[in-house]
């Protein structure tokens, strides 16, 4: 017999102690195919090309795109990077966070559903993971059933598929930086007996191939989602880049509302039902596993599987498409076309947007192209700062630090000017070799007299032999003893 | 190894940081779990700004792992790096060991080029271009200060590249002078002399240089030079290589042939010191440096001048 306590008495309610840590749902994301879909795999195909394959294209005899961080030199192509242009990296993060900012206002997370390493790598996976272990029901059997032979059989496939891909993943990454032709030959340990002077695989090699390969595989095969909604900070702040005239996904809850299944000729209306039938598919196909009918969520990736499949159900039941769509919250309320929508696009903050990013990209794009390939530095001598010559002359003398930065040999000439019978008495010619830096003691001379005592700006000019354009202004000091 | 005088803050510093990693963890156990009531609470319990309120979401259990895993690798770390107080950790680290591994590995790299240096003949290795141009990077980093970067000198600092040796000229006596330093000195005359009997003497100096000078005041320098400064430069005043003490009859001396500094060098003296290198640059490199030496005064000899094809 239970001594139940009556309502009149106030029972202390029971404390029931709960993991404050919640352990990760799996999500079986179902396939789904659409237009949103084929972009999502046109653009996963088409970074993987540039990023798998571009480390082993070769230009001038070397790798085409090399960041050769033990020599301070990045190679783009034909152009080499020295660390004094470092400014161009600034230039290039400063474009990336504006063409961000532009195209999240105008279309909510198109970087996150569509090209974000994170989600291209975990559909890649997860491709894998329907290739081996099946669809969505055939994965949740899988998962349910106890251990067996053909279960170990499939987990194994899929996770050693899962490991080459990472592996190769983490080795295109390495050789990003060191020459992937030769990283390899280290590898493989082909060819490496037959070029004696080629460089070894270090233990920092294998640490980096190994380190980003273990990410990859992490990150897509197990964390997926995890990453978007705990990691990633641009989930959090996507709320301040949006307004409500960005396009976002959306359920129309005006025409989907009241929900609920019914049969597929039926009069939708005479039963009192929106055009949602509660089929439950946008929660299916969800990779971050919640319901967009419950509205915006930071969850959200913006990846538009929903979309896919709320419109393949759509034409299966004869109704119009775009029951989940893009729209704006403003379109929503004031009812606008979609001429207007797209009007709306063109408001003063994507505008302001574009501007500042336009004005970016065409000045850098301007100065890469009128780079002069040459680097001077003057560098005064300061324990010899004048001396007199036989009574004649008086002298300073410098080291000019000089880079050539093309990837071509020049003969330089050193001029220097700006004081009365100012000469080169040494150091008036060197010859450098590509991408390559010298230091040339130069020996400047004035005649005695000619000069009062004290500082006088001169300038070196520094100019290539066989090419004018190529050419360097430094300004300096010559220094004329007082008194004596 | 320990700048304080006691060992109290080595120990106060280690309890402090190993009782924050443990109480990093009881933490995270402590609040691995939480006592609600029947009903779920959503919210913190909080309202701010009238209706703005929290949602109590349970964090992902990875995180919690991983916060776990942070404390075992620092309780792991602090085991084998120094970090509590002076204990130095089981892989005994120290950043001047560290220093002195990597030293020592770029010194191996170079030490075949060095060697093979240090068996050639120093006129034959002027006559090295590629041995030059290591010669002149050694130059411009070590020498150049005092001798500037095209080995001219100035006043005070000898020219290198003219015939003119204070000590001697042969290679072997250059990479002594490089080696071991020298060290001469010119004694303070003033005293001595007066006033205007330095004066005098500078006027003679003068006149043995070719330099336009007071023929009475040169006429009663001589009469003294015999008896002051005979016994260091010579009775020719042609110098004395081996105190180093000058030939007084070039056109430019060391530290000024014009009448102001003669008469500063006589009355008041010089002390002049060339710093001995070879604690500081080893064998090896002395000699290639005095190859370079050399070489900078005898361009016949190496074909073009260094200064054409510049240092790296």
């Amino acid at each position: 017999m239970n001594d139940r306590p009556i309502a009149s008495e106030l029972a202390k309610p029971e404390l029931v102690e709960q993991p404050l840590y919640e352990v990760r749902k799996e999500i079986y994301a179902r396939a789904v195919s659409g237009w949103f879909a084929r972009w999502r795999w046109t653009l996963v195909f088409l970074t993987q090309l540039v990023y798998y394959g571009g480390p082993w294209l070769v230009w001038n005899g070397r790798q085409a795109v090399l960041f050769d961080l033990v020599a301070r030199k990045f190679y783009i192509f034909g152009i080499v990077f020295w660390p004094q242009d470092f400014i161009y990296l600034t230039a290039l993060l400063v474009i990336s966070a504006l063409s961000l900012f532009v195209f999240t206002a105008v279309a909510g997370r198109l970087w996150c559903g569509y090209a974000c390493p994170q989600t291209v790598y975990t559909e890649i996976f997860m491709w894998i993971e329907r290739k081996v272990e099946g669809d969505r029901v055939a994965r949740m059997r899988l998962d349910q059933q106890p251990m067996s032979a053909r279960k170990f059989g499939l987990k194994a496939a899929k996770h050693g598929l899962w490991a080459v891909l990472s592996l190769w993943t983490g080795f295109t990454f390495v050789g990003y930086f060191t020459p992937i032709h030769e990283l390899g030959a280290a590898i493989t340990g082909v060819a490496a007996a037959a070029t004696p002077g080629a460089p070894q695989l270090g233990p920092w090699e294998i640490f980096w191939v190994l380190f980003y390969g273990f990410a990859t595989y992490g990150n897509a095969g197990w964390m997926r989602e995890q990453v978007c909604k705990y990691m990633c900070p641009y989930a959090r702040f996507q709320s301040a880049m949006f307004d409500p005239d960005t396009l976002i996904i959306t359920y129309d809850p005006g025409r989907g509302e009241p929900r609920g299944p019914r049969a597929r000729n039926a009069d939708a209306k005479a039963l009192g039902l929106g055009d949602c039938v509660d089929c439950d598919l946008c929660v299916q196909v969800c990779p971050t596993g919640i319901d967009i009918r419950d509205g915006l969520q930071y969850e959200c990736i913006g990846c538009a599987a929903c979309i896919d499949g709320c419109n393949q159900v759509m034409a299966r039941m004869g109704y119009p498409k775009g029951l989940i769509r893009y729209t704006t919250e403003n379109a929503l309320r004031e009812r606008l076309t979609p001429s207007q929508i797209l009007a709306r696009s063109l408001r003063p903050r994507v505008l302001a947007y574009t501007a500042i990013l336009w004005a970016i990209i065409i000045a850098i794009a301007v100065t890469l192209y009128t780079r002069v390939p040459l680097k001077v530095d003057v560098i005064r001598d300061r324990g010899s700062l004048s001396r007199e010559v036989e009574g004649r002359w008086v002298e300073n003398t410098y080291r000019l630090q000089i880079m050539n930065t093309q990837e071509v040999a020049h003969r330089f000439v050193i001029r220097a000017g700006g004081a009365p019978t100012l000469q080169v008495a040494e150091g008036d010619s060197i010859e450098i070799p590509g991408a390559a830096t010298r230091m040339v003691p130069v020996r400047l001379r004035v005649d005695m007299g000619k000069l009062a005592a004290g500082t006088h700006k001169i300038e070196f000019d520094v100019a290539a032999a066989d090419d004018a354009a190529i050419a360097a202004h430094e300004r300096s000091i010559f220094l004329v003893q007082s008194g004596k | 190894m320990s700048d304080f005088t006691g060992g109290f803050w080595s120990v106060y510093i280690s309890i402090i940081t190993i009782a924050s990693i443990i109480a990093c963890g009881v933490l995270l156990k402590a609040m691995s779990t939480r006592k609600v009531s029947g009903s779920q609470a959503e919210t913190t319990g909080h309202a701010w700004d009238e209706d703005l309120v929290e949602l109590n979401n349970p964090l992902p259990r990875w995180w919690i792992w991983l916060f776990y895993v942070t404390i075992l690798f620092g309780l792991v770390y602090l085991a084998l790096y120094p970090g509590l107080g002076t204990f130095g950790g089981s892989y005994q680290w120290t950043s001047k060991k560290q220093y002195e591994e990597e030293v020592a590995k770029a010194e191996a790299l170079s030490a075949p080029i060095y060697e093979k240096y240090a068996k050639t003949d120093l006129k034959q290795l002027a006559a090295d271009p590629a041995a030059m141009a290591v010669g002149q990077k050694l130059f411009l980093n070590n020498c150049a200060q005092c001798h500037s970067s095209d080995a001219r000198g100035g006043k005070g600092y000898p020219n290198l590249t003219d015939a003119d040796w204070i000590f001697g000229g042969e290679p072997e006596t250059i990479r002594q002078t490089i080696a071991n330093g020298r060290q001469s000195v010119m004694p303070p005359w003033g005293p001595v002399l007066g006033d205007d009997g330095v004066k005098d003497m500078a006027h003679y100096v003068m006149s043995l240089s070719g330099r336009t000078f007071d023929p009475l005041r040169a006429a009663r320098g001589k009469e003294k030079f015999a008896t002051t400064c005979v016994a260091c430069h010579g009775p020719e005043a042609k110098g004395n290589p081996a105190i180093g003490a000058e030939d007084l009859t070039k056109y430019t001396l060391l530290y000024g042939a014009d009448e102001p500094s003669l008469i500063e060098t006589i009355g008041k003296g010089r002390m002049s010191t060339m710093p001995a290198q070879k604690e500081l640059l080893g064998d090896a490199k002395v000699h290639i440096l005095a190859a370079y030496v050399w070489s900078v005064s005898n361009p016949a000899v190496t074909g073009a001048a260094p200064a054409k094809t510049g240092a790296k």
